[in-house]
C-alpha cells in the first residue's frame, strides 16, 4: 500500500541527511510504527509520504502509483494527518476543525454534521459539550483527540499519525490506544504511526520500524523484534524486560478461554451457594453480577464473616476497577498492581462480566512465551 | 440587531450632538463681525465634508493597497523582501507628517489630490506592516496541518492565515486611522482643505471662537472614528 524506495532527504544547509536511503513496504490495513530516539528522522519520513517534504532522492508509491507525480492536494485529501504539534485552527470551533476535510471535499452539511458528531463521540468528546468550543478552551489531551478525529472523519484509506497520544496521561493513553485499536479492527486503515515510546510501538504496531540517525535499522513484527533484535541498538531500545514486554502483545480475550472462568454469583444468590463458589475459586472471592450479567461487585472470603445477610447483595463490595477484554495483559497487570489485588475482573464494552484474570495467569503466559 | 446598532451608535451620536451644539451656538452668537462673516454653516459643512473625504479616500486606498501588498510580501518567495520593507516602514513611520506633506507639495503641487496622496502613503505603513507581520507570525504548525489536509495555498490564505491575522491587521488599520485624522488637519497647509482650514484661519485672524470650532470638530471626528474602528476590530474575533 505504501512503498518507499531508497528515499533520502537532505534539508538545505544540513551536512548529514535527515533520512538516509530508506526502503520500506507497508501492507494495506497494517499499522506500521516508526520508533527511535529524538531527531532520528521519524517525522521527516512520515512527512515525505504526504509530500509536506519532497524527498531529495528515491521513490514513493501509494497503491502502486508514484506519489511524487500525483497532485499533492488530491494526494493529501486521502491521507489523514495528525501532526506532532496538533495544529488545530484557533479561530474555528471544534466542530469546524473536525469538518475541515469534509468542507474541502464539499460534502453536504447534514452528512458533515453527522460524521463530525460520530467522530467526536468516538474519541470520547461529547459533541453537546465540545462542538461549539474553541481549541483554547480544551486541555492538551482533548486537543489531541480532536486532532485524531479531524484526521479520521473523512475516512481516508491512509493515516499518518505523529505521536498522536503524546500529550495525555498514561491511563487515558492506554484507553485511547485500546479504543483506537478497536476502531482500527473495524475500519482497517493503513497507518504510519510515530512514537518514541517502545511500549506503545509494541502494543500498536503490526510492524515496527526502528530508526537511528536517519537510517532504518530493523523493520519487523513486534514479536520478531523482541525475540530477534537486529543489533545492540535495537536490543537496548526494547530493553531488558522483554518477556514482560510481551504482555503488551497479547490481548486479554486471547487467553480468556484458557483461564479458570469461575462462575459469577447472581445478586440474589443465597449464602450457602456463595460459600461453595468461594471455596471452589482460586482467588477465594466471587464476582457478583445482576440479571443482565453486568458486573456489580465482589465478595471475598472475609466478607462472609464480617457481614450478615441472606443473599449476595448483602455481602458485596464495590470493585475497585476492571478491564475490558480488548485491553492487553499489560493493562491487566497495571490494574492489579494499582489495586493491590492478585486478580482483575474482565468485562465487555457493555460492562458485562467475561471472566477473571489472576496474577498466576500472567505468569503462565510469560513462562510459555519466554 | 437594534440592540447592537444602538450600542454602536450611542457614543458617536452623543459626541456628534455635542459638536453640533457648539457649532450652532457659535454661528448664532458670533463674538464679532469677522467671526460672523467667516463662521457660517456653509463654511463649517464644507470643511467637515472635505475633511471626511480626505480621510475616507486615503484610508480606503491605504487599506486596500496595504493589505494586498502585505499579503504579497508574506508569500514564501518574497519573505526576505518583506522583512526589508518592514524595516523601511518602521523608519518611514518616524518621519513627521508635516514633513511628508511638504515633501509631496514640492512634487505634486498644491491641492486636494496631493493631500489625499500624502495621507494615503502615510497611512499605508502601519497597515502593510501589520498585515505582513500578522500573516508570517501564524504558527507554522497550523499552516502545516492545513497543508497536510489538502488545502490549497489560496484556501489557506483566505480561510486560515487572514482570519488568524485579522486582529493584528485590524489594529494596523486602527493605528492608520489615528495617524490619518491627526495628519488630515494639516492638509490645509498644502491647500487640501478640511477642518484644518478653520484652525489656521482662526489663528491668523486671531479669533478664538473659530479656532475652538476647528479644534472641537477635529477632536470629535478623531474620537468617533477611533471608537468605531475599535468596535469593528473586536467585532469578528470571538475565539482567542
Ligand atoms: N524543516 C527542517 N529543516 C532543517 N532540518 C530539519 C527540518 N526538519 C527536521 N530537520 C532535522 O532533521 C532531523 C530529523 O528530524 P525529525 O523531525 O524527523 O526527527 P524525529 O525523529 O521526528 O524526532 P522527534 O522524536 O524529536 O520528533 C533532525 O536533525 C532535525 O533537526
Ligand atoms: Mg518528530
Amino acid at each position: 500500500m505504501i512503498k518507499l524506495e531508497n528515499v533520502t532527504k537532505k534539508f538545505p544547509g544540513m551536512k548529514v541527511p535527515a533520512v538516509k536511503d530508506l526502503s520500506m513496504d507497508i501492507k494495506k490495513g497494517d499499522i506500521c510504527v516508526l520508533v527511535g530516539p529524538s531527531g532520528c528522522g521519524k517525522t521527516t519520513t512520515m512527512k515525505m509520504i504526504n509530500r509536506i517534504h519532497e524527498p531529495t532522492s528515491g521513490k514513493i508509491y501509494i497503491d502502486g502509483q508514484d506519489a511524487l507525480k500525483m497532485d499533492p492536494i488530491k494526494l493529501r485529501l486521502d491521507i489523514g494527518y495528525v501532526i506532532q504539534e496538533i495544529g488545530l485552527f484557533p479561530h474555528y470551533t471544534i466542530e469546524q476543525n473536525v469538518a475541515t476535510v469534509p468542507r474541502e471535499k464539499k460534502w453536504s452539511r447534514e452528512k458533515t454534521k453527522q460524521r463530525v458528531d460520530d467522530f467526536l463521540k468516538l474519541v470520547g468528546l461529547d459533541p453537546e459539550i465540545y462542538a461549539n468550543r474553541y481549541p483554547s478552551a480544551l486541555s492538551g489531551g482533548q486537543r489531541q483527540r480532536v486532532g485524531v478525529a479531524r484526521a479520521m472523519v473523512s475516512d481516508p484509506p491512509i493515516m499518518l499519525m505523529d505521536e498522536p497520544f503524546g500529550a495525555v496521561d498514561p491511563i487515558t493513553r492506554a484507553r485511547l490506544q485500546n479504543e483506537f485499536l478497536r476502531i482500527q479492527e473495524r475500519i482497517s486503515k493503513t497507518i504510519v504511526f510515530v512514537t518514541h515510546d517502545i511500549d506503545e510501538a509494541i502494543k500498536m504496531g503490526d510492524t515496527i520500524a526502528v530508526m537511528r540517525n536517519g537510517e532504518l535499522i530493523q523493520h519487523d513484527t513486534p514479536s520478531d523484534l523482541l525475540s530477534a533484535p537486529a543489533d545492540e541498538f535495537v536490543s537496548s531500545l526494547v530493553g531488558r524486560n522483554r518477556s514482560i514486554k510481551r504482555l503488551h502483545l497479547i490481548r486479554i480475550r486471547e487467553i480468556l478461554d484458557d483461564v479458570d472462568r469461575a462462575k459469577p454469583a447472581a445478586i440474589d444468590l443465597p449464602l450457602q451457594e456463595i460459600e461453595k463458589r468461594i471455596e471452589e475459586s482460586s482467588i477465594r472471592s466471587v464476582m457478583v453480577v445482576d440479571r443482565d450479567n453486568k458486573l456489580k461487585g465482589v465478595i471475598g472470603i472475609g466478607d462472609l464473616k464480617k457481614k450478615a445477610g441472606e443473599v449476595a447483595s448483602d455481602y458485596m463490595n464495590d470493585l475497585p476497577d476492571s478491564v475490558t477484554s480488548d485491553a492487553t495483559l499489560n493493562d491487566a497487570l497495571s490494574v492489579m498492581l494499582e489495586c493491590g489485588e492478585g486478580y482483575v475482573a474482565v468485562v465487555n464494552e457493555e460492562d458485562q462480566y467475561q471472566g477473571t484474570i489472576t496474577l498466576g495467569d500472567l505468569l503462565n503466559v510469560v513462562k510459555e512465551e519466554g | 440587531m437594534l440592540q447592537t446598532l444602538r450600542e454602536w451608535l450611542a457614543v458617536p451620536l452623543v459626541l456628534a450632538a455635542a459638536g453640533a451644539a457648539i457649532v450652532v451656538y457659535s454661528v448664532n452668537n458670533p463674538t464679532d463681525r469677522l467671526v460672523a462673516s467667516y463662521l457660517t454653516y456653509g463654511k463649517v459643512m464644507d470643511s467637515l465634508s472635505e475633511h471626511l473625504w480626505l480621510m475616507l479616500v486615503s484610508m480606503i486606498g491605504a487599506t486596500v493597497v496595504g493589505v494586498l501588498v502585505g499579503i504579497m510580501l508574506s508569500r514564501p518567495g518574497l519573505f526576505y523582501i518583506g522583512k526589508g520593507v518592514e524595516a523601511i516602514v518602521n523608519v518611514g513611520q518616524t518621519v513627521p507628517s508635516l514633513a511628508v506633506l511638504a515633501l509631496f507639495l514640492s512634487v505634486l503641487g498644491l491641492g486636494f489630490r496631493t493631500a489625499v496622496f500624502a495621507l494615503f502613503l502615510y497611512s499605508i505603513l502601519p497597515i502593510l506592516r501589520n498585515t505582513f507581520a500578522g500573516i508570517v507570525n501564524v504558527d507554522s504548525s497550523i499552516i502545516e496541518s492545513a497543508r497536510g489536509m489538502g488545502m490549497s495555498p489560496f484556501r489557506i490564505l483566505t480561510r486560515i492565515e487572514l482570519p488568524i491575522a485579522y486582529p493584528i491587521i485590524a489594529s494596523g488599520i486602527r493605528t492608520a486611522v489615528v495617524i490619518n485624522v491627526g495628519a488630515a488637519t494639516l492638509a490645509t497647509f498644502i491647500g487640501g482643505g478640511g477642518i484644518g482650514d478653520l484652525i489656521v484661519t482662526g489663528l491668523s485672524l486671531q479669533r478664538e471662537m473659530i479656532i475652538l470650532n476647528g479644534a472641537v470638530l477635529a477632536a470629535i471626528t478623531a474620537i468617533i472614528l477611533d471608537y468605531l474602528v475599535a468596535r469593528f476590530e473586536s467585532y469578528l474575533v470571538r475565539w482567542s
